[in-house]
């Protein structure tokens, strides 16, 4: 277990305990592991850290309304089917269904390449989003992600050798269906504390300074205490880090967070809620505690 | 596998979160005891973690998941299992206190023995205009009979997955599979077209003091909702705080679901902060319930006791995040109403629909109007404008002769 969190820190992401027990268990069982969390916590990272780390191909599939197996799974290539039977009737042959319904003719999509491939170690397979697709795709992924097959009705089962690790990520714009989260391990990932934003900031913008890196840390934490429509999370932080980078800043001032801070608070409401006196306010503590 | 003892402890620890009232199906179980063979037993956070993911599958779980591993890890060490755990204020406070001024009683009472017999036309028809707050329990009840006949169906917009049909998509899948009939010859060109879908509801309902005459009826209503509705609605209740009863209400049998609703409600007839209440469901269920080309509907007399100015803000970003916000108030029934009350009136910019909601009729009147809205937009096939029907019944309450036009 040690060795996965110093090889997802290796790819720059620091996974806390909660976080490497569940991928550990998640490769060990062969589960798919069920990600829930704020917008910004690093979901989708750390599926793209861990491939990175165990040396496998990543295959993602954002989710969307009205994602159907054509895209998601598998779908015929029309055009090279019309094709190949117009060269043939030119040769004066009749097609025959089996040789338009194989493999040269198949366009393969993600959960399809997830499931049958022939890569030396089984895939990453991240299902992103899940909440943003509708419920006939979570009840299609059930059968997928519990025997881990996929039936082509031209071809017949196709059942993985190897299976896949399987991230299925949510930001809980909707509730997923029980019967979906009970196939998988769950883990809610929490905003980072203090202490965690703070080396996650250095391990991934080296360049910053670290008065900077520590007064950007206490700010956003601050930030996270208020009552807001949308609460920034670690990536929204990184964003913000980066952009002083580039400004070329040492110090967090008045001035410049309020010219910034678009980077970090993207609802309206939230921005004309801390102009003025709460954001001093909460400059006047980040001073305090830096 | 695990030795049989501390198979034995996985198992009482499982029992101790069902105790909570946390589902844990006996497949979890068994991952969590083969989670255990890779993980060990010794630290204590690697076996926190590998019991939290493997045990349960919600964020809101995760609360009563720390009471009784912190219950389970103490007595681990004695040996001893627990038999009890820290009391859990909210549900232990509503089982042990049945008393019926906790909440609209007449709601819960088992149903009466004497059959109600079918009503004559106008006798029904008298019932269905009487303001819910008059009636007598025993016309309570054939209002809940009524009730249950309304045909809730709520209007769909067109969605974004597809199906074969006269759209202006091709299929090509379709397409090709005919043209294997005629030598390969696309002679017939298959379209498909957007599978209409059900817009989404979301009930927010007051429950506070002014509201208390008619919240008998309105759970009933909210009973009738959750079971009616294809695509089963969110709904809500408030006074001074808000509480999410949608699970409670999806029990099988009004009794039970009532009851649930009696148990996780716990201000029930308190005042009423509806700017906050709106201002919390904003903040925390917004994002998550009103998607999807969303309607809202309010259920609240307007009396407000809490800021004007934050409700109005409240309201005014809850009317833009959805696709149609009603506001269902029953005072609106009483002939000379006027939405005076400043919460009212701060809000009604803001809402696409005011609407009585004091008798049958006028529910049976909202359940058309819900299917109504969206069959017309559907037949546009786009969002039609707000104000496309936000008709003379916008307004109702203001003038006596324009509420003249709005009898059925």
């Amino acid at each position: 277990m040690d060795g996965l969190h110093s090889a997802l820190r290796e790819h720059s992401y620091l996974a806390d305990r909660g976080l490497t027990t569940a991928l550990f268990l998640a490769l060990r069982l062969s589960r798919p592991l069920f990600l829930e969390g704020e917008a910004g916590v690093g979901k989708t990272a750390v599926a793209t850290a861990l491939s990175a780390a165990l040396g496998r191909r990543l295959l993602r599939l954002q989710c969307y309304e009205g994602l159907d197996i054509h895209q998601a799974v598998y779908e015929w290539n029309y055009t090279r089917q019309m094709l190949h039977i117009r060269l043939l009737e030119a040769r004066g042959e009749r097609p025959q269904e089996q040789d338009l319904f194989g493999p040269a003719y198949l366009l393969r999509r993600p959960l399809l390449e997830a499931i049958d491939n022939s890569d030396p170690l089984p895939p990453v397979l991240l299902i992103d989003e899940i909440d943003r697709s509708d419920a006939e795709f979570e009840a299609y992924l059930l059968e997928v992600l519990s025997d881990f097959q996929i039936s082509i009705p031209e071809i017949g089962t196709i059942q993985a050798l190897h299976p896949p690790v399987v991230i299925v990520t949510s930001n809980r714009t909707r509730e997923v269906h029980d019967a979906l989260k009970r196939r998988c391990l769950y883990h809610w990932i929490e905003y980072p504390t203090l202490e965690r934003e703070y080396e996650i900031l250095t391990l991934r913008l080296p360049g910053l300074p670290d008065r900077l890196a520590r007064q950007v840390t206490a700010f956003v934490q601050g930030l996270r205490q208020l009552e807001l429509y949308k609460v920034p999370g670690i990536a929204e932080t990184l964003d913000w880090a980066e952009a002083l980078v580039a400004l070329d800043r040492e110090e967090l001032e008045l001035e410049l967070v309020e010219d910034t801070l678009g980077a970090l608070l993207k609802v309206q409401e939230d921005l004309a809620a801390l102009r003025g006196d709460r954001l001093r306010q909460l400059l006047t503590q980040v001073e305090a505690a830096g | 596998m695990p030795d049989g003892r501390l198979l034995r402890n996985i198992l009482h620890f499982v029992r101790l979160l069902r105790d909570l009232g946390l589902q844990v199906d006996p497949h979890r179980a068994r991952l969590f005891a083969q989670a255990l063979a890779q993980v060990g037993v010794a630290e204590r956070s690697d076996f926190y973690f590998a019991a939290r993911s493997c045990l349960i599958y919600r964020q809101q779980d995760l609360a009563d998941f720390d009471r009784a591993f912190e219950a389970f890890w103490r007595s681990r060490f004695r040996g001893g299992i627990p038999l009890t755990l820290p009391a859990r204020p909210r549900r232990r406070a509503a089982e042990s206190d049945p008393t019926p001024g906790r909440g609209p009683s007449a709601g819960i009472e088992p149903e009466p023995a004497q059959g109600v017999g079918p009503l004559a036309y106008s006798a029904a028809e008298a019932l269905r205009q009487k303001d819910f707050a008059e009636l007598t329990a025993e016309e309570l009840e054939q209002v809940r009979r009524l009730m249950r006949k309304v045909a809730w169906r709520l209007g769909k917009h067109p969605g974004r997955r597809q199906r074969a049909g006269k759209g202006r998509l091709p299929d090509h899948r379709r397409t090709f599979r005919s043209s294997l009939r005629y030598g390969g010859e696309p002679l017939v060109w298959a379209l498909r077209q957007p599978r209409p879908k059900f817009r989404p509801l979301v009930v927010l309902a007051d429950v506070s003091g002014s509201m208390e005459p008619y919240s008998r009826v309105l759970l009933e209503f909210l009973y009738g909702l959750a079971h009616g509705l294809d695509q089963p609605p969110e709904i809500f209740v408030f006074s001074t705080r808000l509480t999410r009863i949608t699970r409670a209400l999806r029990s099988q049998g009004a009794e039970q679901a009532l009851r649930g609703v009696f148990r996780e409600v716990l201000d029930w007839s308190g005042g009423t902060r509806i700017g906050e209440a709106l201002r919390q469901f904003n903040l925390h269920w917004a994002r998550r319930v009103v998607s999807g080309g969303a309607v809202v509907a309010i259920i609240s007399d307007g009396l407000d006791r809490g800021q004007t100015e934050l409700l109005r803000s409240e309201v005014a970003r809850l009317q833009r995040s959805c696709w149609r916000l009603m506001w269902l108030n029953p005072l609106l029934g009483s002939p000379d109403y006027e939405p005076l009350a400043q919460g009212m009136r701060a809000a009604l910019p803001f809402v696409d629909d005011f609407l009585p909601a004091n008798n049958l009729a006028r529910l049976e009147e909202l359940a058309l109007q819900l299917q109504r809205a969206a069959a017309r937009q559907a037949k546009a096939g786009r969002p039609a404008p707000r104000q496309a029907f936000r008709p003379p019944r916008r307004q109702v309450g203001v003038t006596s002769s324009r509420r003249r036009g709005y009898s059925l």
